[in-house]
């Protein structure tokens, strides 16, 4: 029998006809990188593909990398297997990975949305065989409201913290959600002061995105100056002595987990806004169906349960693979977020 | 229904007490007195009595939103409360509904008496005309349990901001088995008529735990101590020649225990007794157990009666001759009831365990030293008792869990080493975690099952548990997974009895995890046999 033209290995999802990873969890010679998050990009590789706009971000996190960019639906060929990328919509860079060998398409998504969020090339559905999908949020419980409608929360509800005197914490990704939330909140009458993992990320995206400015929060600035003001800082930033400056304030946090109850209360967290840079369940049905494929590999998510529904309900021939992508983890560290202490003094050195 | 639900969910959306009390004394003070009377009796889990059970909602709600059966069991696995499953799985709202909480509440009564088809028609329509917060408070009223981080401490403390009522007065107006159904709200918090004050029990004084050293206290000679028995804590009423038992959950349990009618006619009429509910039989105090057994029955048969015969071991004497005592010092009141408790007890020396008024006093004991005392708690177990109660002589009957006047002071708990076998996701703020584990003792090479635990850990250390089982599962059993035995954990536990109900063929009690023994590699947690050795003859 034929090799799988992608198959799932212990360092990651495998092209053997061509020899290449794709966003593999253990060093390769040479990896297909879907996005920059940092379960997806990893370090030491000895060469990293992606497209172009995801090259300053992997530099950035990952240092002095080998790196070949990439555009979209441009394909190359590596040993006779061709290769191109595809909008996902996830993060700005972030891309689908269409492979093609002999007449047979794979589409391997990473991590992927359906919503345009106004920062990143809208996801497109490309047709496909196989399609080996994502679903974090694969789950009738899960049903996005529009961006517009949660970014108008998000402002109404930092005026009110303002009206009240106390600063509105935002907790959000450092790459990706940080700037798509911070694209669209209302700069008409606060400022944005920002974690410094969150501030270094958006500059190395300023130079790809029209963004409002942003304040780099350091021990120089002053409680005075931030009250009443906007933060926005990574999640692992919620409970830090790095909090302290911000007194008094209320918390918040964007993500598609902040769906469950449970999930926001656990944290401690004041307020939670459904905001997710994942698909919802019928976005994942919508796209799965857009691609016209007849197989599907779930992966990192509720893989079991959205694959059996995929069978039994749609028809299709859909298995499960464990992977080690972590989708949206509320409680991962995320490597980008350093100790923003150690900002503070490379800014005062500069 | 919409201020209602906006009220809960604020509620709901902070972790600040202060908060909490605005929203409530707020809602205290704007809504009618009906929705006022309804809020109360939900927050106090007086909820009007289910009309429709959980397994129909769940189909009812799966056929409306279009899904197989399984998703939406594995949803609910998931998201861990019926409530916010259902009202999360249901398409958006499209219509609205202006009705108040009492009005919807009013339909839940209505709906009792109704076929299935026309419960599940309002179902239906009543669902999608509220939003997705409104949906999950209609719900929680439905299904129960209404747990959303309010107190009944806290509930009280807003409506005596919005009335301008005592928050201690209040709270005896709110106890007792008063329903949304039978009283006003006008009635309830500003009239004191006789008929409802007949069975209405006193709040419960509770102790706080020993923080530090016991020696803090001061001097030994200030207190007075007590057995801290291991059974219901419990008030027994005797007012007009009728008796109510009512439990600390505020449970009225006067039909459970048939024999506490003997109480009649040697208890004087206008008594109020604080005391333990202990299975007792043959002149010993039975194991905790036995206790559950009748606690769980609705009827009691006489085989039960016979194996398991109860007592009251009494306490602390709340009212005498008519009078609310509870503002005298605790020896004052100690007096009392030790001369009723005497002279009750006096002259039944000859009867049959049947025959006899089934209460006795709980000893109280004063100490030279706290070393003495301490030396008593060492016979805690034997005596069957939890430790010791430390109580200031000149303490008043005081209003809830208070700090200061009583202390507990528990013996040590057991502890065991054992293996993580099994996970399940928990709930509410723990939903989508793995947080509720069995635990296996080895028996002859093989894991045996002894305890289930959820709690202990730090919330750190569950997502670190959460994560490894995660990965290393086994096997699914719905929501449980089996794990490779890997983790060894500390289990402590606070009693052990014989129990043909358990595979292991033990019981304990009130088992939580101490520590992660991260240093211990599975082939070194305890055996069953060590378990069993830990059982007092």
């Amino acid at each position: 029998m034929r090799d799988p033209l992608l198959q799932f290995t212990d360092k990651g999802i495998y092209c053997k006809q061509a020899g290449v990873y794709l966003d593999p969890w253990k060093p390769v010679k040479k990896a297909l990188i879907t996005h920059g998050h940092a379960d997806h990009s990893r370090w030491g590789h000895h060469q990293y593909i992606t497209h172009k706009d995801n090259v300053p971000i992997i530099k950035h996190r990952l240092g002095d990398i080998e790196v070949t960019e990439v555009e979209y639906d441009k394909s190359f060929s590596i040993n006779n297997v061709n290769f191109s990328f595809f909008p996902a919509g996830h993060i700005p860079g972030s891309s689908q990975i269409r492979v093609e060998h002999k007449g047979e398409v794979w589409v391997f998504t990473g991590d992927y949305k359906v919503e345009n969020d106004g920062i990143s090339v809208p996801f497109e559905p490309v047709q496909c065989d196989t399609f080996i999908t994502e679903c974090t949020f694969g789950l009738p419980a899960f049903k996005w409201q529009p961006q517009a409608q949660v970014m108008n929360d998000i402002n109404t509800w930092c005026a009110q913290n303002n009206a009240e005197g106390k600063t509105s914490v935002i907790f959000a990704y450092s790459l990706g959600k940080a700037q798509r939330v911070i694209k669209h909140l209302d700069t008409s009458h606060l400022k944005i002061y920002c974690h410094g993992a969150v501030y270094k990320m958006t500059e190395v995206l300023r130079h790809q995105l029209d963004l409002p400015p942003t304040h780099l929060i350091t021990r120089d600035t002053t409680k005075d100056e931030l009250v009443g003001q906007i933060v926005v800082a990574p999640p692992s930033a919620h409970g830090s002595p790095w909090m302290r400056r911000m007194v008094p304030y209320v918390t918040s946090s964007a993500s598609g987990w902040m769906t469950f109850r449970g999930a926001r209360r656990r944290r401690a967290i004041d307020k939670g806004f459904v905001l997710s840079d994942h698909c919802d369940w019928e976005g994942l049905l919508q796209s799965i169906e857009a691609t016209g494929c007849e197989n599907v590999i779930t992966t990192h998510g509720y893989q079991e349960i959205f694959a059996r529904f995929l069978r039994e309900e749609k028809g299709l021939n859909a298995i499960s693979e464990r992977t080690q992508y972590e989708g949206e983890n509320l409680d991962s560290k995320d490597s980008a977020d350093e100790n923003p202490d150690e900002h503070d003094q490379k800014n005062q050195d500069v | 229904m919409k201020e209602f639900a906006e009220m809960i969910r604020v509620i709901d959306g902070t972790n600040k007490t202060n908060l909490k009390v605005a929203a409530l004394t707020e809602y205290f003070k704007t809504a009618a007195d009906p929705d006022k009377l309804w809020a109360i009796a939900i927050l106090s889990h007086r909820r009007p009595k289910r009309p429709v059970n959980t397994t129909l909602m769940r189909q009812w709600a799966t056929a409306l939103s279009g899904i197989p059966e399984w998703l939406f069991e594995e949803s609910y696995h998931i998201v861990g409360d019926l409530a916010e499953t259902i009202a999360l799985i249901l398409p958006s709202a499209e219509k609205s509904t202006d009705k108040s909480l009492s009005e919807i509440i009013q339909d839940i009564i209505d709906l009792r008496s109704k076929e299935d088809r026309e419960k599940q028609a309002y179902l239906s329509d009543i669902w999608l005309r509220l939003n997705y917060y409104e949906r999950f408070v209609f719900n929680k009223i439905m299904t129960g349990g209404f747990r959303i981080g309010v107190s009944q401490k806290l509930m009280t403390r807003a409506l005596a901001d919005a009335t301008g009522i005592d928050k201690d007065v209040l709270a005896h107006k709110l106890m007792g088995s008063w329903t949304g159904e039978n009283t006003s709200f006008q009635e309830l918090i500003f009239e004191d008529n006789e008929i409802a004050r007949r069975g209405k029990p006193y709040p419960f004084y509770l102790a706080y735990a020993v923080e530090a050293e016991v020696d803090d206290l001061g001097s030994v000679t200030d207190w007075a101590m007590e057995h801290k028995w291991d059974g219901i804590r419990s008030q027994s009423i005797i007012r007009s020649g009728e008796l109510f038992v009512w439990s600390r959950g505020e449970e009225l349990v006067t039909d459970k225990y048939p024999e506490f009618q003997r109480f009649l006619g040697k208890i004087p009429d206008g008594t109020v007794i604080d005391g333990e509910i202990l299975p007792f039989k043959d002149g010993q105090i039975l194991h905790f157990n036995d206790l559950q057994k009748r606690i769980g029955r609705k009827t009691i048969g006489k085989k039960l009666l016979a194996d398991v015969p109860v007592v009251v071991v009494a306490y602390d004497l709340l009212e005498h001759e008519g009078q609310d005592i509870r503002h005298l010092a605790y020896a004052e009141r100690r007096a009392k009831l030790d001369q009723l408790v005497t002279e009750i007890n006096q002259g039944e020396e000859q009867l049959t365990q049947e025959e006899r008024t089934p209460i006795f006093l709980s000893e109280t004991m004063y100490f030279n030293s706290w070393e003495a005392a301490a030396e008593e708690r060492d016979l805690a177990r034997e005596k069957r008792s939890e430790g010791l109660m430390i109580k200031r002589k000149d303490s008043p009957y005081l209003v809830g869990r208070k700090k200061g006047d009583w202390w507990k002071w528990k013996t040590d708990p057991f502890s065991i080493d054992a293996v993580l076998t099994y996970a399940m996701r928990g709930h509410g703020r723990r939903a989508n975690l793995y947080t509720d584990y069995t635990f296996g003792l080895w028996d002859q090479g093989e894991l045996v099952t002894f305890a289930k635990a959820y709690s202990g850990l730090t919330d750190a250390e569950f997502r670190k548990v959460d994560a490894w089982i995660k990965k290393n599962t086994l096997e699914r059993f719905g929501p449980v997974r089996s794990v490779t035995p890997h983790h060894v954990f500390e289990i402590a536990f606070e009693g052990i009895a014989p129990s043909t109900r358990h595979k292991s063929g033990v019981a304990t009690r009130f088992p939580r995890i101490v520590r992660w023994r991260k240093d211990k590699p599975i082939e070194e947690a305890n055996t069953l046999d060590d378990l069993k050795a830990l059982i007092p003859d």
